[in-house]
């Protein structure tokens, strides 16, 4: 619509002014002196109406860039309850990047956590089987007397109860450990939220500049093509939401399996 | 069909051998289940595929599968003659909410029993999913107990029904 009105624009705008010097040099030719300077006028006139519209145009334009910016940014919140009514999208995009932060620490803390746990059960069980090892190969050579070898008797039951119970808590803390990586999906998520908001901002940005560019020169034809295509690719956006950021402030979103299972079972699960 | 009788063995008749050379620190399942069903995993997060998989394992399951989404995972149900499906909701290509309501909609995947596994958590969200026809549903993050509890739940269905 802006470009058709433009282009009509400027015809108008180059017709009017060939039209007001034809009938200009007119007057010259006829030694008309006041007809001519009225002309002058004239032209100037129909210079300034053309610059008003423009700069009406982009106002417009600029209007609607801004009105954009915050209906397409309003997706990426929350909605709000009454307390951060208030809150920004980038005030959303922070309590998801702070998630974020979050969640990897949490992880990296459950995942040394039982590295530490492991490590001297590990430790320990190498040095016992050392030094069964070394007494093993006194009995082996015949170097042993028969009350030692009964001491030694108890201390290999003894060891292979801690080889089993320590390989049995080894595996419950790798399993653990793996539990701990689960953390990637859901920061993941999180973060291809806000870099989507972040395109988006840039995007708009980008609008915002070349509109702000257009003013100087005044008569340049606005191509606005990519507009409709940026409208079609926010409305993409899946409506899957990811992780829930603030679920306990949230009517509509369950804080866990628990609730999962009681709405399944309302269902007739 | 997926589900044929044979992959149902009454307890009394399994002998599961896994159990001694492996000492898992699950608890014995209450059912009786084909530990070589065969499985596809549908994530979008590497990661998260391997956590399922790790877990299967852990549980007894050795033949799992893996997709990046629907539009992969689809295929692979048309043909593989799958016996569970776990997949995720929000991946991009097709999201786990259209590949279940894709299985529903064909004839011989109808009956495939499927579990999501997955962070949407709005309740509107897991009424459709039910309405779709999925057999359970897990939010993540989830424990290993969960999960072995669901999958335990869905068969005891499947086992019955």
């Amino acid at each position: 619509m802006l470009e058709t009105n433009d282009t009509d624009g400027s015809t108008e705008l180059f017709s009017d002014l060939r039209e007001t010097a034809e009938s200009l040099v007119k007057k010259l030719d006829e030694g008309d002196l006041s007809g001519a300077t009225s002309m002058i006028f004239k032209i100037n006139e129909v210079r300034d109406r053309s610059i008003y519209k423009e700069v009406g145009r982009l106002t417009r334009g600029l209007h609607d860039a801004i009105v954009n910016f915050q209906i397409d940014v309003e997706k990426y919140n929350l909605p709000n309850d009454n307390e951060n009514e208030n809150e920004s999208h980038m005030a959303n995009a922070r309590d998801r990047l702070d998630y974020v932060i979050n969640m990897t620490q949490d992880a990296a803390n459950k995942t040394m956590d039982m590295v530490e746990e492991g490590m001297p059960m590990a430790t320990n069980l190498s040095q016992e089987a050392s030094i069964l090892k070394q007494d093993w190969g006194r009995l082996i050579r015949r170097e042993m007397d028969p009350s030692e070898f009964r001491e030694l008797y108890k201390r290999v039951d003894v060891f292979l109860d801690h080889a089993n119970s320590g390989a049995n808590s080894l595996n419950e803390n790798f399993n653990n450990i793996l539990m701990a990586q689960g953390f990637q999906d859901l920061t993941g998520q999180v973060i291809k939220k806000v870099i989507h908001l972040v395109q988006e901002v840039e995007e708009r940005l980008v609008e915002l500049v070349r509109l702000a560019g257009e003013v100087e020169e005044i008569t340049g034809v606005v191509i606005r093509e990519d507009r409709g295509a940026i409208g079609e690719k926010t409305a993409d956006i899946c409506e899957a939401e990811g992780p829930q950021i603030k679920a306990e402030d949230r009517a509509d979103v369950v804080s866990g399996q628990d609730e999962v299972d009681d709405l399944l079972s309302s269902l007739g699960f | 069909m997926s589900f044929s009788p044979k992959n149902w063995i009454p307890t009394n008749l399994l002998l599961d051998f896994s159990g001694e050379s492996r000492k898992s620190i699950y608890v014995e399942w209450s059912i009786a289940l084909d530990k070589n069903m065969k499985i596809l995993i549908v994530d979008d997060f590497s990661t998260m595929r391997r956590i399922i998989k790790n877990l299967l394992r852990d549980l007894g399951f050795t033949n799992t599968h893996e997709a990046d989404d629907g539009v992969t995972g689809l295929p692979m149900l048309q043909s593989g003659n799958f016996d569970f499906l776990i997949t995720d909701w929000n991946m991009p290509g097709m999201t786990g909410i259209d590949l279940l309501k894709a299985v529903r909609a064909e004839d011989r995947l109808r009956d495939l029993p499927i579990l999501m596994v997955t962070a949407e958590a709005k309740r509107d969200q897991i009424i459709e999913a039910a309405q779709a026809g999925v057999n359970g549903y897990v939010v993540k993050p989830f424990t290993a107990a969960v999960l072995k509890e669901k999958i335990e739940k869905i068969f005891e269905r499947v086992d019955a029904g």
